[in-house]
């Protein structure tokens, strides 16, 4: 199992929980597992050609998966799957 | 060279080797552009007049408004309708008066951007909106300037130096913006009034390391802080080879459009009703139904008798619930949330739909002051 942790402002679309735990081999499948089980976080994580949006990065531990193999990146127990998407402050 | 009265103030300082007396100069020489004087603005700016930066610039043109005063410890209660950046100035001034304050009361534009910070060593971002964020990054890129970096939502923020000599700026982290209206935006988010504080002491700690040359400065790192866990984070940031910091392909643009910011239209006139004329609809029992928007925190805070409650965001799943043929008020905090709602309504074949002007806020004005305002 692979941990991963929603961050704060998109904790709403996922019933609050803080992390999730997924059974995934690939990053890819990870977030998918994890769109499945909260389908309102789909659209904040996917862009309409269902890829990442460029303001939301997804870490293993702590590297950054664009300079990994990306949706493929491998993960196993232990792992943890940050999503960092932007904040901006106060305003929007 | 220090005076007297510069080594009595700093000697903390002067007797650490790590500072020393050539360090305390650096700290005098240094030029330190804190952008907003706001929640993270308000420690920057206590600390670095207070570290003995010799000279500080302050960009902001808001003024002090009393929920302020939970986080943007810079400013007190009597500083409330002053201009932020001479209530700031007051307090440096009182903190340390032998320091050098530039205010520049505008807003940042890409107009005048350049020209502010061309005059300062070191950026410190402590904005609260997407497009200055890009905009001062774009700037620092330009002018090849340390942008010290923080942002906050809730009980989380983030911190890094961005655009230092080789380091990768806030582009190769976040090449894009989020599109209005997918990131909670303030009315829903808040912020833990103590978060600020503490982000904004790394950023502080970031300038002061700079300007030293000591220690490990947080380049290419990104400081993810959450202040519920109590846990501080550090991922790795790249510099990207396609990124315009790489490429060199840079230049400052419209960042509202950049953004997907419309400028403010005029409001439709058509199915707007202002708090008074609601309020005398429900004196005379007309038969309309009531919808609060708002978040139910804030519900608890203040809310209209008579109204339901159905969050903004929960109103999609809700509509097949209500009846297309009633009449329906919306209402938020101040008339944007509702008015998206109202605009969904009438998507989904709702007729009778008015949104009421001003939100709670012009209720508590105009109708009911012992609803709080906040």
């Amino acid at each position: 199992m692979a941990k991963i942790l929603i961050p704060t402002p998109l904790r709403q679309f996922a019933e609050k929980n803080n992390s999730v735990d997924v059974a995934a081999a690939t990053v890819g499948e990870a977030l998918a597992s994890l769109t499945t089980q909260f389908p309102d976080l789909r659209k904040n994580l996917f862009n309409d050609e269902g890829k990442l949006r460029s303001f939301v990065n997804v870490y293993v531990n702590d590297e950054d998966i664009r300079y990994l193999q990306k949706d493929a990146t491998a993960v196993g127990d232990g792992d943890t799957i940050s999503i960092v998407p932007s904040i901006a402050g106060g305003r929007c | 060279m220090l005076t007297q009265e510069e080594v009595s103030r700093y000697s903390r300082h002067l007797i650490m080797p790590e500072v020393g007396v050539d360090g305390q100069e650096k700290l005098k020489a240094a030029k330190v552009l804190l952008i907003g004087t706001g929640g993270l603005g308000a420690p920057v700016a206590m600390y670095l007049a207070a570290a003995g930066v010799g000279t500080i610039g302050l960009v902001d043109f808001d003024v002090v408004d009393v929920s302020n005063l939970q986080r943007q410890v810079i400013h007190g209660t009597k500083d409330i309708g002053k201009k932020k950046i001479d209530s700031a100035e007051e307090t440096m001034r009182d903190i340390n008066p032998l320091i050098k304050i530039v205010k520049h009361e505008v807003a940042l534009t890409s107009e005048n951007a350049l020209a502010i910070m061309r005059d300062y060593d070191i950026i410190a971002d402590g904005t609260d909106n997407f497009p200055t964020r890009f905009l001062i990054n774009d700037a620092c890129v330009m002018l090849n300037k340390p942008n010290v970096y923080a942002s906050i939502f809730r009980f989380e923020g983030q911190a890094t130096i961005f655009a230092a000599d080789g380091g990768p700026c806030y582009r190769c982290l976040y090449p894009e913006p989020p599109p209005p209206g997918l990131v909670p935006s303030c009315a829903e988010g808040g912020v833990l009034g103590i978060l600020p504080g503490v982000v904004g002491l790394i950023q502080a700690t970031e300038v002061v390391k700079l300007i030293l040359g000591a220690g490990e400065p947080l380049i290419g790192r990104l400081m993810l802080y959450d202040a519920l866990a109590m846990r501080f984070r550090e991922l790795k940031l790249r510099k990207n080879p396609e990124c315009i910091c790489s490429t060199g392909d840079v230049k400052l643009i419209d960042y509202d459009h950049f953004c997907g910011i419309q400028k403010p239209e005029p409001p439709p006139v058509v199915g707007e009703i202002s708090p008074t004329e609601v309020k005398t609809m429900i004196d005379s029992r007309q038969d309309f139904i009531l919808i609060d928007v708002r978040e139910p925190h804030e519900f608890q805070i203040g809310r209209i008798p008579t109204s339901n409650l159905i969050p903004l965001g929960e109103l999609p799943k809700r509509i097949a619930d209500l009846d297309p043929n009633a009449h329906y008020v919306l209402h938020c905090k101040m008339g944007g949330r509702s008015a998206k709602g109202c605009d969904a309504l009438r998507a989904a074949g709702f007729k009778r739909v008015f949104n009421m002007t001003g939100g709670i806020t012009a209720w508590s004005e105009q109708v009911d002051p012992t609803v709080p305002k906040y």
